[in-house]
């Protein structure tokens, strides 16, 4: 595979790349906005306060009572099972609802624009109205016992993590369709008429076609879900309060509650730098492994 | 090229960073003087009674003594702005709080003026107790008082023909009645923003078990005093009652208030909730003919063999004001007298509050309920002790984890002895 890349020292002299000053009021947003608070938060995190006295030096302090504080294991691993969930029941749903979106069906365009709808609503409106229609007394699980049984969905660990799930999905599989639904109609044609001369069916012409074209949009979708998922606030914020107990006390979450409750912000800035670790690690690592960073097509050789 | 930039984008970090750190760092330095008379600036929370002091703020100013301006904050996210503003240069001159625990990070950062103990006079003394720390009045009280007791409904018992409960035998019997009848006994919201709800029946144990001189010390310091056997005695009371449904299955999802523990109670399907007095107000706006003749109230029985007297009474004693040191001493001052003028009283009344001056008892017949009015005042005039909610009394940074910690015991997380543990290690 050989690609030509523009060398900087084979261009003519004029035709040289602009000069580092046109960066500059980029830079300095990107500094003031995201660098300098970044930094901030770091120092933050080797101090204590309380934000009424001044920031009291502290050194490691804050990490080594990091590294034995059983709440934030706690925490990240809720983190990890709400990713993982997510990402499980939204993936498999977005491809399947966007490829389906992409085509010329009978009624489809009216049928997306109602998936589409609960991407319309913001997370505040959509977690109080799921935290009505899930109580126990008032909700749907005291109309409908054959489907809830006796059980408490908000009111257990496994409950109130499946709501979470099952609320966020509903909220942002239209999201993901949308972009499926983008890339599924790039496909050319050409391949599955080639396909269908060849006798495949739908499914083979789906998991051999349809997927392998997606590649790029399922590394960009499942980012999002990654990035989202571990940032994700303010529906844990309005649905379950991090509870029961501290069952759904994900680490935005957690990391909230010692800054804003507590007023512990230098612990809070150690859970928040722990936090950017994360995240800058797991997009890195998405990026690398599925070979993203390579910039190839999908269409490649056609 | 790249050399360049990257030095400059050195520097630039190391300029943005120590800019950001010096703002922040900033407000710590010394506050400005008081000056004999000049203006005020008064942070109050939203809410009914605010036209009852801008009433008083508006006669204030037009008798020459100074200027005070009130700011209206919506409940949600005040007491984030408070301590934002507090430690900054936009610091108030006087504020509205909830009294203990949440002055103490202010008077330790020296950010509260000691006021004259001659105002001590013109209030109930059990309100008083909140508005002290470390023995120095910091607050005066602004509003009605807000005791927590038992709600019952009426009619659920007169159906079951039995009464309200004067001892906790009493309660232990109403629970086996109430679940026989598939009612649940007491209505709780123990979803985990409303903890604070499970968190008085642990206090009004602890007190009626061990008197008020436990929490006494804790507040003060002592922290090791959570290990004492009271404490462990009223974590295996909650897992009974929470074990003999007591509270019903569902709790860990109810919420406090309509759609949640007040409409259970009075569409009948708890008996029982034990709630501070707002609830009364909570009942009047969902359920107007519910509170006028549906709604029973009774103290909290009491514990036998328990040392603390029936009597006490655990709640909000009242909300505050206080001053800060950029307040004009004088006008502040002057303006803090007008908390216990009959005009005043009087307004707080017709809200439906009922003031903790020692001049509210005759006002009370002018309230909407008078009888509502009186059993409240007569419970906390007659009270030996008001125990401040805890997690107000020892501030949010003990007090949301003991939430936490509570939650926990109520749903079976953890059991009395894992809870006596996490408590005590709360505090280092």
């Amino acid at each position: 595979m050989s690609r030509v890349r523009v060398r900087d020292r084979a261009a003519p002299p004029t035709l040289e790349r602009p000069g580092v000053a046109w960066a500059v009021p980029g830079l300095l947003f990107f500094l003031v906005f995201a660098v300098a608070p970044m930094v901030g938060v770091l120092y933050l995190s080797l101090t204590h306060w309380d934000g009424l006295n001044p920031p009291e030096f502290t050194g490691l302090d804050n990490w080594s009572r990091f590294l034995g504080d059983s709440q934030v294991r706690q925490s990240t691993l809720a983190t990890g099972v709400l990713l993982v969930g997510n990402i499980a029941v939204q993936a498999p749903i977005s491809i399947l609802l966007g490829v389906w979106a992409a085509g010329s069906q009978r009624n489809r365009a009216v049928l997306s624009a109602i998936f589409f709808l609960p991407l319309l609503l913001s997370t505040a409106a959509t977690a109080i109205m799921w935290r009505q229609l899930l109580d126990p007394n008032f909700g749907l699980p005291s109309k409908f016992d054959w489907l809830f049984g006796s059980s408490n969905p908000l009111g257990t660990q496994q409950g109130a993590v499946a709501c979470l799930v099952l609320v966020t999905s509903w909220q942002f599989i239209p999201f993901h369709s949308l972009l499926y639904q983008g890339a599924a109609r790039s496909i050319p044609h050409t391949l599955y008429q080639a396909a269908e001369i060849d006798g495949a069916g739908r499914v083979r012409q789906f998991l051999h076609i349809t997927l392998p074209q997606l590649r790029n949009t399922i590394i960009t979708s499942t980012t999002f879900m990654v990035i989202g998922g571990l940032t994700a606030f303010d529906i844990v914020l309005l649905l379950t309060n991090g509870g029961p107990g501290t069952d759904t006390s994900i680490l935005p979450f957690s990391m909230y509650q010692t800054a804003f409750r507590t007023y512990d912000y230098g612990y809070a800035s150690a859970i928040a730098s722990f936090l950017l670790l994360l995240a800058t690690g797991a997009s890195v690592l998405l990026t690398k492994l599925s070979g993203y960073d390579k910039m190839s097509s999908t269409l490649e050789g056609l | 090229m790249n050399r360049v930039s990257r030095r400059w984008f050195l520097t630039t970090a190391a300029a943005a960073t120590l800019t950001v750190t010096a703002a922040g760092c900033g407000s710590s330095g010394s506050s400005t003087s008081s000056s004999a008379t000049g203006s005020v600036d008064f942070w109050t929370l939203q809410d009914p009674t605010n036209s009852v002091q801008k009433t008083a703020v508006d006669s204030f100013n037009s008798t020459g003594k100074g200027k005070v301006s009130m700011s209206v904050i919506a409940s949600d996210g005040y007491k984030d702005k408070l301590r934002t503003g507090m430690g900054s240069s936009k610091m108030p001159g006087m504020f509205f709080n909830w009294g203990g625990g949440s002055l103490n990070d202010f008077v330790k950062a020296g950010k509260l003026v000691t006021l004259d103990t001659a105002l001590e006079s013109h209030f109930l003394p059990s309100a008083l107790a909140a508005g002290k720390v470390d023995g120095k009045l910091v607050g005066i009280p602004c509003r009605g008082t807000q005791p927590v007791f038992l709600f019952y409904n009426k009619k659920v018992f007169a159906d079951a023909g039995v009464e309200p409960p004067k001892t906790y035998a009493d309660l232990q019997n109403l629970v086996k009645v109430f679940k026989g009848k598939g009612i649940t006994p007491f209505a709780l919201a123990g979803n985990a923003s409303s903890a604070w709800t499970e968190l008085m029946w642990v206090e009004y144990l602890v007190d009626r078990l061990a008197g008020p001189e436990l929490f006494d010390k804790i507040q003060g310091g002592d922290w090791t005093q959570w290990k004492d056997p009271a404490v462990l005695k009223t974590a295996q009371m909650i897992k009974e009652l929470v074990d003999s449904g007591a509270f019903g299955k569902n709790f860990g999802s109810v919420s406090y208030g309509a759609g949640g523990t007040s409409t259970l109670l009075n569409k009948g399907k708890a008996a029982m909730v034990l709630m501070g007095s707002w609830e009364y107000a909570v009942q009047q706006g969902e359920a107007p003919d519910f509170a006028k003749s549906g709604l029973g109230y009774v103290a909290f029985p009491g514990v036998e063999g328990g040392k603390g007297d029936a009597a006490n009474v655990v709640g909000n004693p009242t909300n505050y004001i206080s001053v800060t040191t950029t307040a004009p001493k004088d006008t502040a001052a002057e303006f803090l007298k007008t908390t216990y003028s009959d005009s005043y009283v009087q307004g707080l009344i017709e809200k439906g509050e009922v003031p903790v001056t020692t001049n509210a008892k005759q006002l009370l017949a002018k309230a909407s309920d008078p009888a509502y009015a009186t059993f409240q005042f007569d419970l906390v005039s007659k009270a030996p002790s008001f125990t401040q909610s805890w997690d107000q009394a020892l501030g949010l940074t003990l007090g949301t984890p003991l939430l936490t910690e509570i939650q926990k015991l109520f749903n079976g997380q953890s059991t009395p002895e894992q809870f006596v543990s996490a408590v005590s290690a709360i505090k280092k």
